[in-house]
């Protein structure tokens, strides 16, 4: 375990993370590749922390899980909204979030 | 060498999970995967030296957020379209896209040169506590201040509300404000 190899497994992750964004049409598995790329980046700021032998990357990485949690609950808010305004949820219809 | 031969198959794991989330055509199956792949972070989290996150994820993202995100699923779902169509032509681009994205990261890694471990011992709760309420003690008051909002933010969209420009119901009937009772099913404008 070193630590080119949990850079590449980071990378790898929001590399995938990327192209489910780019190709999901439903916002809900467009929120989940979302998810992963915040993974990645979460993985990687433990790593780091680990790395240069402080405490400041936990916390920053406990930061990005709570920000992770609030983007969730406004996000599915929003996608609920847009379901019960069009009765579907494909992002590329949506293109006004007018009310 | 048994703790990188247990490395490299819970990165194995993640990977697998993270194409089968962007992959899958049913959208529960891809919640699942996603669900793998945020607690073999977890047990990562435990590799790298970090406990108490590797709680707050299996708490936070396993506990709140698939259970949320089956919510969502489960409540935006029709019955004739179960799987999620993507496009194709698309597909190969972002294909392409990804994995250059992923060629260059990779070689800027590899020809890094990056020193060892320093070999520091796992970090306990309370370290991660008195960081929170003395370096960091702003940062920790806006993230409150943000989950507020958040939590209001969800409130106020997901509450149920008459669309302005939406025709009357057909049936005369006076309309109930307030409570729930959804009315008008044909909501499209």
């Amino acid at each position: 375990m070193t630590v080119q190899a949990l850079l590449l497994l980071t990378s790898g992750l929001f590399c995938i993370g990327i192209y489910g964004v780019v190709t999901r049409r439903n916002a809900i598995a467009l929120l989940l590749s979302a998810e992963l790329m915040i993974n990645a980046v979460t993985i990687n700021l433990v790593t780091f922390s680990r790395f240069a032998g402080g405490v400041t990357g936990q916390v920053f990485a406990v930061f990005t899980i709570a920000l992770t949690v609030a983007e969730v609950v406004v996000g599915l808010a929003i996608v609920i909204l847009l379901f019960r305004w069009r009765r579907e949820i494909a992002v590329d219809s949506a293109n006004e979030l007018r009310l | 060498m048994s703790g990188s031969l247990l490395f490299f198959a819970l990165a194995a794991l993640i990977l697998l999970g993270a194409v089968r989330t962007v992959a899958s055509r049913d959208l529960v199956r891809a919640v699942l995967w996603l669900g793998i792949v945020l607690v073999v972070t977890a047990l990562m989290f435990l590799m790298l030296g970090a406990p108490f996150l590797a709680g707050i994820q299996l708490l936070l993202y396993t506990g709140g957020v698939i259970t949320l995100m089956l919510f969502g699923v489960m409540l935006t779902r029709r019955h004739h379209e179960i799987g999620v169509d993507i496009d194709s032509s698309r597909r190969l681009l972002a294909g392409i896209g990804s994995a250059g994205l992923f060629v260059a990261m990779a070689s800027a890694i590899l020809r890094t040169d990056l020193p060892a471990w320093s070999g520091s011992a796992p970090v306990p709760a309370i370290e991660i506590g008195r960081a929170f309420l003395t370096d960091h003690l702003v940062a920790f008051e806006v993230l409150s201040v943000l989950l507020l909002a958040a939590m209001i933010g969800a409130i106020v969209l997901g509450r149920q509300r008459d669309f302005d420009d939406e025709p009357e119901p057909i049936h005369g009937k006076s309309r109930h404000h307030g409570t729930g009772g959804r009315h008008g099913k044909d909501g499209h404008p």
